[in-house]
């Protein structure tokens, strides 16, 4: 008998009777003032959030944050002027080594735990958005939802080789319980709240 | 009504005076109580140390010396925890059942079944509640501090009846004292650190009285006050609410 | 470190030897306890959502058998290869054999209880694979030699001087050096070649969706996500348990798992790997390792609902003050001491008696498993199975005997206070753990039983 049959017997044999799953459905958020908590809250985890109306407001901010001259990266052809296109055409990960800088966009964003949903497509590269010293992230003002119950809801039954949830800069507190921003991701994170359509830009 | 009063071994054996309050507080409220003189143990050591198996003589003697009354109240909410959720016996599933069903520590005795407002008692004392897991988290005494839910404290509601007292803050209102039946010895290590951590918390909000409904904390608090040396003491609850 | 022969009332004594150690470790423990307690109270909803999360676990086990196969099914639609291991000597055979067909010798690794508890790392040294550990505490815990002392905090253990040390004779930067922030930097610069440079990556999973064949693996630290989108192979290694039936489940999850964890609202990077990336490999070993045997066991499946948070340990009032260390055990803590005598009875018989039965770690529980109850029940259990101490033995049987007999309770009595005599915390003996810090209370003139006798 292979381990998969000898396992799955034995899982069979020791299980017990079935349990129904309960219902969610009754876990719902509460969507009052929902960009003042997603604010709150990535703020709180050590993010930032701009508000802007349109993408030049990105072009004219940047360089007041960061060296043009470094490598800048970006999903969204709307920004190429300022960063290196990247289409998600085949490229070897390693050579994203040397990214300062990397602007993609969200799906939507989640009130309660200021995380935003990525998902392949937009990332161009799997590693694009851990690589990067600096992470910055486009998402609509009006894809906010509440909590992870809508947000599940809005992902549906959606397919994606790979997506994320990212909350924040990268951090750890292994260190007597010492707050580090920057572990082996990003040592920031920006979102762009994006008073508008963002789908214009794409 | 008739009460059968169960005094646990160590309050018997070291601490009549509490069991007294417990008797007197009971009688005052005008409650007939009657204490049975073959009663001896709950069974609890045997069992918290895995000898479950043998508390069955203690079970019986239980059943025949408690069955028959309306209700049995103890002034503990370890050994009450202990007979709700252990009591059993094979030949007679019904009485142990019903003991288990019918026993009560004395404060919710006092605020569920009597439903006391008002007592007769003046402490001008700072004191420092100590919460006893068992009563607490196993007998749903008070609130628990883990959980999102609403306070309450049934050994609080009949504090704040008793005139004068003054009722200190702690660091954490509900961590454990280290007791643990034999755990005191067999881990005597982490039992002591986490009886001193309890009683430094005590002592630095200027508790004079350290009180709760269990005395088998109270006692292991005691033991490392007067190994210290301090003058600060221990009183059940039944004590305070009797007047002392 | 030579733990194996003691247990853990010896080496909590040892670990209590350095009382300001102690209270720091118990400080910076219970710092988290708050914030989780500060994070949970934000959420009305947190009772419901426990016990909602408790039922779909409930829902997993009962039906496992169908789960398992599904997730397999869906996993393999995707283009990942799943294989299967029976215990850890399988699997670490497993891993091996997927590192020589791709022929990689160096290997990095985020975190992963499971393969602690499969002791993975020894394996791979032992047949010439190096392991690098990428996330920090489990670095940090790695170079000083040591297993994790807690499975959300590594390194919790180890003061910044000391983990200075560590980096000074490793990565080589100055002596005395013990800034968090600086220690982090460099971790980070060397790290990142670890990622750079190797072809394979193992990953721990955190949830693996039945219905579409994804898992999610959550960080803070970026690092599990950087060692697999750089590999040429991800290798994810999952214990039974971590099935959950849909993906929208994974709302109640993550919603539970970090605010139990460290009072975050969410990790910082919550990914989900449903397919692997063009032209890598994506391998997933379901592993059973005694899960199975756990599974029936009525009173202690329970246990396999974890979710590993590790709020039991933040909570518990004698790990914070006897350190992970002292369970002699890849998890440790209240969920360790419940699920390590599955594994063997007799080398774990210690760990349900370390334990005062406050119940704190069962109130925390996201998934509410019943740890306090259950670790009662090991007791009973350990003891008819015959691996209690004789001395303890005969002294309750003895206590027993007293205790049912109302004649011999009160001859006992009056010979000066039985308890004195047969209760093991009370005998009077300068060999008596009792007296070493406390006192015992002076016995007074007659019992309550007496008094009564004479009053009533």
């Amino acid at each position: 008998m292979s381990s998969r049959e000898k396992i799955l017997a034995s899982v069979k044999l020791n299980q017990p009777q079935t349990i129904d799953l309960p219902d969610i459905s009754f876990l719902k958020g509460d969507s009052t003032n929902a960009i003042e908590k997603f604010i709150t809250v990535l703020t709180t985890i050590g993010g930032k959030v701009v508000r802007i109306k349109n993408l030049d407001e990105i072009k004219s901010l940047l360089p007041q944050q960061f060296n043009l001259e470094s490598r800048i990266v970006t999903t969204i052809p709307e920004l190429s002027s300022i960063a290196e296109l990247n289409t998600g055409e085949y490229i070897d990960p390693h050579t994203l080594e040397d990214i300062e800088l990397t602007i993609i966009r969200a799906h939507f964003a989640v009130a309660e735990n200021g995380a935003v949903w990525i998902t392949e497509d937009l990332m161009g590269q799997r590693v694009l958005p851990f690589i990067c010293q600096h992470l910055a992230v486009i998402v609509e003002a009006a894809a906010l939802v509440p909590t992870m119950h809508e947000a599940y809801q809005k992902i549906g039954e959606g397919r994606y080789g790979f997506g994320s949830f990212i909350a924040g800069p990268s951090k750890t507190a292994d260190i007597e319980q010492s707050l580090v921003l920057g572990a082996h991701g990003p040592r920031s994170m920006t979102i762009f709240l994006l008073d508008g359509n963002l789908s214009k830009y794409i | 009504m008739t009460v059968g009063l169960f005094i646990p071994c160590y309050v018997d054996q070291f601490y009549p005076e509490a069991a007294k309050a417990t008797l007197q507080l009971l009688e005052k409220l005008g409650v007939n109580v009657i204490y049975p003189q073959n009663q001896t143990c709950c069974g609890q050591p045997m069992a918290n140390s895995g000898f479950e198996h043998l508390t069955s003589g203690c079970n019986e003697l239980f059943i025949k010396n408690f069955a028959e009354f309306d209700y049995i109240v103890a002034p503990s909410g370890s050994c009450v925890l202990h007979i709700k959720d252990h009591i059993h016996d094979d030949k007679q599933p019904l009485k142990a059942e019903s003991v288990s069903n019918k026993i009560y520590e004395l404060t919710s005795f006092l605020t569920d079944i009597l439903q006391v407002k008002s007592l007769p008692a003046r402490f001008p004392h700072k004191v420092g509640v100590h919460q006893s897991c068992h009563g607490q988290r196993g007998l749903h005494l008070s609130q628990m501090s883990e959980l999102v839910a609403p306070h309450f404290s049934k050994p609080g509601s009949l504090l704040n009846m008793v005139e004068g007292i003054e009722i200190i803050p702690l660091n954490r209102i509900d961590e454990c004292c280290g007791f643990g039946g034999t755990f005191c010895v067999a881990e005597e290590a982490v039992s002591v650190k986490m009886g001193k951590d309890r009683v430094a918390d005590h002592l630095q909000h200027g508790a004079e009285y350290i009180t709760g409904v269990d005395m088998s904390c109270l006692m292991h608090m005691e033991g490392i006050l007067n190994r210290q040396g301090s003058k600060v003491k221990v009183l059940h609850i039944a004590q305070i609410l009797n007047g002392i | 470190m030579n733990n194996e022969q003691k247990d853990h009332a010896a080496l909590a004594d040892i670990f209590n030897k350095d009382e300001a150690r102690v209270d720091w470790h118990d400080e910076t423990l219970w710092w988290i306890r708050a914030k989780r307690d500060k994070s949970v109270h934000q959420i009305p909803e947190w009772e419901a959502l426990r016990e909602t999360a408790s039922q779909i676990k409930n829902n997993v086990l009962s039906n496992l058998h169908t789960y398992l196969q599904q997730f397999e099914t869906n996993a393999q639609a995707n283009g990942i290869t799943v294989h299967w291991a029976s215990d850890a000597k399988e699997h670490n055979e497993i891993v091996h054999s997927l590192l020589k067909m791709h022929d990689v010798t160096r290997m990095v690794k985020s975190k992963s209880m499971l393969t602690e508890e499969l002791h993975l790392n020894e394996y791979l040294a032992d047949h010439g694979v190096d392991v690098i550990d990428s996330d920090l505490g489990e670095r940090i815990v790695q170079l000083a030699k040591e297993p994790p002392s807690h499975i959300v905090l590594p390194c919790i253990h180890k003061k910044k001087e000391e983990i200075g040390a560590l980096f000074h004779q490793y990565m080589g930067i100055a002596e005395g050096i013990s800034d968090p922030q600086f220690l982090t930097e460099t971790a980070r610069q060397h790290l990142r070649e670890t990622f750079l440079t190797r072809k394979a990556a193992l990953t721990g999973v955190n949830f693996a969706v039945a219905e579409t064949g994804e898992f999610v693996v959550c960080t803070n630290e970026g690092n599990a996500d950087m060692g697999a989108h750089l590999a040429d192979v991800h290798i994810a290694s999952m214990g039974i348990e971590k099935i959950i039936p849909k993906r929208e489940h994974l709302g109640v999850f993550l919603r539970l798992l970090t605010r139990s964890a460290t009072g975050q609202p969410i990790t910082t990077y919550s990914s989900h790997f449903s397919k692997p990336r063009n032209g890598e490999k994506m391998h997933i070993i379901i592993v059973d390792n005694g899960r199975t045997v756990q599974l029936g066991r009525e009173e202690f499946r329970n246990s396999l609902k974890c979710i590993r948070c590790g709020a039991c340990m933040n909570t518990c009032p004698v790990y914070r003050r006897s350190g992970g260390h002292s369970y002699h055990n890849a998890i440790s803590g209240p969920i360790g001491a419940i699920l390590a005598p599955n594994l063997d009875m007799e080398k774990y018989a210690d760990l349900p008696f370390a334990s005062t039965l406050c119940g704190s770690c069962s109130n925390v529980c996201p998934v509410k498993i019943d740890i306090h109850d259950q670790l009662y029940k090991w007791r009973q259990v350990i003891v008819q199975k015959g691996y209690a101490p004789t001395a303890k033995k005969l002294s309750m049987q003895a206590m027993a005997k007293t205790l049912a007999s109302p004649t011999a309770y009160h001859l006992a009595g009056k010979a000066g206070r039985w308890v004195m005599k047969i209760a093991p915390f009370a005998l009077n003996n300068k060999l008596n753990p009792w007296y070493k810090n406390r006192d015992m209370p002076k016995p007074p003139d007659e019992s309550f039983g007496e008094w009564y006798k004479k009053n009533r």
